[in-house]
């Protein structure tokens, strides 16, 4: 049961993280740089905390659980993503659709791969 | 009081999306749970997108509904880090299949959607 107070807590926050950065950075542009900024990020942290060997290491999986589906996975969203590719697309500029797309799966996997190398290759910090 | 509303549909958001997860991801190979999300998720965004431009989804509900719950139940960190696990299993056909599929199904239907309604 605390597993899912966690993900709802988790969500919450996650999800209050992404709209207020999306409030913030929303100034008359009509490239969606907000929803870049926190799929890359997300995309990040997520795969550096998940696959470190010893970070989470004694934390309550429900505590584990809460932060990486819950507030990491509701920070990041992919239906925005799919959404605004489509007004991109419709609206504005196929070329720019383009890129969006690009620059999110590009980035985020490198920003992804990156997450995983950094925590997987911390030799020379090993205590 | 808009963040309160975005945070109730998050915190849903991610429970469903865990479910979701928790009855179809299987171990070692494309992670099902999280490919329907995104792409359930897209499709019901599409759908409130189209409500909200037409101005018959109030403000609230659209922020519950598509900024909380829909942004939430579908997410791209998983979905990097999930890619990035198949690669690093080697499993680069299993990758492939799960980035292609999830972009073009979950972006044509939203394309559909607006080509049909919007």
């Amino acid at each position: 049961m605390y597993v899912y107070l966690a993900i709802f807590v988790g969500g919450a926050l996650g999800a209050s993280g992404r709209f207020m950065i999306s409030l913030w950075i929303e100034e008359n542009s009509v490239f969606p740089y907000e929803t870049l900024l926190v799929n890359l990020i997300g995309c990040f942290i997520l795969t550096y905390l998940s696959t470190h060997p010893t970070l989470m290491k004694g934390i309550p999986s429900a505590i584990k659980v809460g932060i990486s589906t819950g507030v990491i996975g509701a920070f990041t969203t992919f239906s925005t993503f799919s959404t605004e590719t489509v007004q991109l697309w419709i609206d504005t500029s196929q070329t720019l659709a383009l890129l969006y797309v690009v620059a999110s799966l590009a980035g985020g996997l490198v920003l992804s791969w990156l997450g995983f190398f950094t925590a997987n290759n911390r030799k020379g910090h090993a205590k | 009081m808009m963040v309160a509303f975005v945070a109730i549909g998050g915190g849903l958001g991610a429970i469903a999306r865990f479910l979701v997860s928790e009855i179809m991801n299987p171990k070692g190979s494309i992670p099902y749970g999280t490919w329907i999300a995104n792409i359930v998720g897209s499709l019901l965004l599409g759908g409130l997108v189209v409500l909200r431009t037409k101005h018959v989804l109030p403000e609230f509900l659209w922020q519950i509904a598509g900024v909380g719950f829909c942004g939430a139940f579908t997410t791209f960190s998983t979905f990097g880090k999930e890619t990035i696990i198949l690669i690093q299993k080697n499993q680069l056909k299993e990758a492939l299949i799960y980035v292609a599929s999830s972009l073009l199904i979950s972006i044509s239907l939203v394309w559909i959607i607006f080509a049909l309604f919007l």
